[in-house]
């Protein structure tokens, strides 16, 4: 008995690592077929559409600016709060700009954002290609002979990439204006002065090593939020959990990217 | 002369997971013709459609349509073929985020090179053709069921395609609705000699406007005739399905045991 139970263990495990690695072969997939039509689309005569293009850059980046600047002034201050409680002990209150700006230049800036729109856009592109699978839209895509991974994904996946830096250095400079405006007057600075510092403290190399990071972070949302809108099975209740899913796997996904690239990029 | 037929099915098989979903199909499609696909459900009806469409791959077999075996084409030519063909699905399947007009565009601004004015002058015929003019700016939340899929007619004809096929026409309709549905396929075919596919479990609605019948059960092809060779037909299970009755298939003891104690 407890050999046939580890047996159907050993069993479920090895299922879910070809699971896994599918899974995995199939975001590949779908980011080298995006990249096919965004290149050689127009060259065969099935564009991806500029219009489109537009449209996912205003709902992933133009209307998320207001909650991401909300967060980002939040994210400054509460960095300027425990820098200067913490630098405190060492009478090093001082220092407390150099920490906001390299900690919101390369890391805080690109993991808010990229968390928020995981929330936001990740699971509108699940929810919205689920509904569509439920209701054989994409099949009503498909023999009207438009490809559903050139019509929905690449248009997004474009966005993205261009839309997730820009907003990140939307982010920083709020996020720096944010804890500025809480540790200024602690510190008998005006805000001027803060700025000052905050330049001569940071370098572009990390104020691009951020964007860089939010570059990464584009491409994992989307793919993630694709396809899991793409494999929804079983109605409006799949639709949620696919949409449940992505957000999750999507912030899994960032965090861990995001130790991984800082590691390799600061060896 | 004998035609070429417009949709030519050759043994088909389709299988999923070890199980056998279609179990050799073999059917042809004249020219001009509707053809009604009957069936119960888990008959295969929607599997063999799907094949059909073009949606996915067959284990063995060919489908010609118009000529071209669609299971062996390259995609720039399926995508030319797709001109062809129209498919009002059952849901209707429009774009929730378009509206009317837009929905019956598409087709013309992936496969053409109109001016916008000229698009938009063929899809609002068309809807004049499905008698949905005046509703082009609505969303198809607005729309009633026999709307909707009446808009879905709208752009599957709106590439005047020389197939097209239905999905389920009268489900979820009123019997009114459902009815004039069936006098806008009979419309489509007179006026615009389309070949036309319909799949459907709905009696009257299918003698009505049939050619030809097509029975399929448990993934074979029972017969296929008019209307009249399938009324005389003495196969039970084509009479089961004409008259409603309930089937009740020899009990074969020994399968019903292993089937409940899952051995």
């Amino acid at each position: 008995m407890a050999e046939l139970r580890a047996a159907e263990a050993v069993e479920t495990l090895g299922r879910r690592t070809v699971q896994g690695v599918e899974e995995l072969g199939y975001h590949g997939a779908l980011l080298g077929e995006s990249l096919y039509w965004i290149l050689w689309g127009w060259r065969i005569g099935q564009p991806v559409r500029m219009n489109h293009i537009v449209k996912e850059m205003v709902s992933v980046g133009l209307n998320a600016l207001p909650i991401i600047a909300v967060l980002s002034l939040t994210v400054g201050a509460m960095l300027a709060i425990q820098g200067i409680h913490t630098l405190q002990t060492f009478g090093a209150q001082g220092k407390v700009v150099l920490g906001i700006a390299l900690s919101v230049t390369r890391e805080f800036a690109p993991l808010i954002v990229a968390i928020l729109v995981a929330g936001r856009s990740g699971s509108a592109f699940a929810a919205r290609i689920g509904t569509m699978v439920i209701s054989q839209e994409i099949d009503a895509l498909r023999v009207i002979g438009i490809n559903p991974v050139r019509y929905l994904v690449a248009p997004a996946l474009l966005a993205m990439i261009v839309m997730l830096p820009a907003v990140t250095f939307f982010s920083d400079l709020l996020g720096l204006l944010g804890g500025g405006l809480y540790s200024a007057p602690l510190l008998g600075i005006g805000l001027d002065v803060f700025w000052q510092r905050t330049l001569e403290a940071l370098s572009v190399e990390d104020v691009l090593q951020g964007l860089a990071k939010s570059g990464v972070f584009s491409v994992l949302i989307t793919l993630i939020g694709v396809a899991n809108g793409f494999s929804v099975r079983g109605g409006a209740e799949g639709v949620g959990r696919s949409t449940t899913r992505a957000v999750v796997i999507s912030i899994a996904a960032i965090l861990i990217a995001d130790m991984l690239f800082t590691y390799f990029m600061n060896r | 002369m004998e035609q070429t037929p417009a949709i030519e099915v050759q043994d088909l098989r389709v299988r999923y997971g070890g199980r056998d979903i279609l179990k050799g199909v073999s059917l042809s499609v004249r020219a001009g013709e509707i053809l009604v696909i009957m069936g119960g459900s888990g008959s295969g009806k929607s599997t063999f459609l799907r094949q059909l469409l073009g949606l996915e791959k067959p284990f063995a077999g060919a489908i010609s349509l118009l000529g071209r075996d669609i299971t062996r084409l390259a995609g720039r030519q399926m995508y030319a073929l797709r001109r062809s063909m129209g498919v009002a699905f059952q849901g209707g399947a429009l774009f929730n985020s378009m509206s009317v007009l837009e929905n019956v565009m598409l087709p013309l601004r992936e496969h053409t090179r109109l001016d916008e004015q000229t698009m938009r002058i063929m899809a609002r015929m068309k809807l004049e053709v499905v008698n949905l003019a005046g509703f082009e700016d609505l969303t198809p939340a607005q729309l009633s069921g026999g709307m909707i899929k009446r808009a879905a007619v709208a752009r599957a004809i709106v590439m005047d395609p020389k197939l097209l096929f239905f999905d389920e026409p009268s489900a979820g309709l009123d019997p009114v609705v459902s009815a004039e549905l069936d006098e806008l396929i009979l419309t489509l075919r007179a006026a615009m000699r389309m070949t036309i596919v319909v799949v459907t479990h709905e009696l009257e609605s299918a003698f009505k406007i049939a050619d030809r019948l097509t029975f399929l059960d448990r993934g074979d092809i029972l017969m296929t005739g008019t209307v009249d060779e399938v009324r005389a037909c003495p196969n039970p299970r084509v009479q089961s399905l004409l008259n409603r009755t309930p089937e009740h298939g020899e009990v074969d003891a020994d399968a019903y045991l292993r089937r409940l104690t899952g051995r």
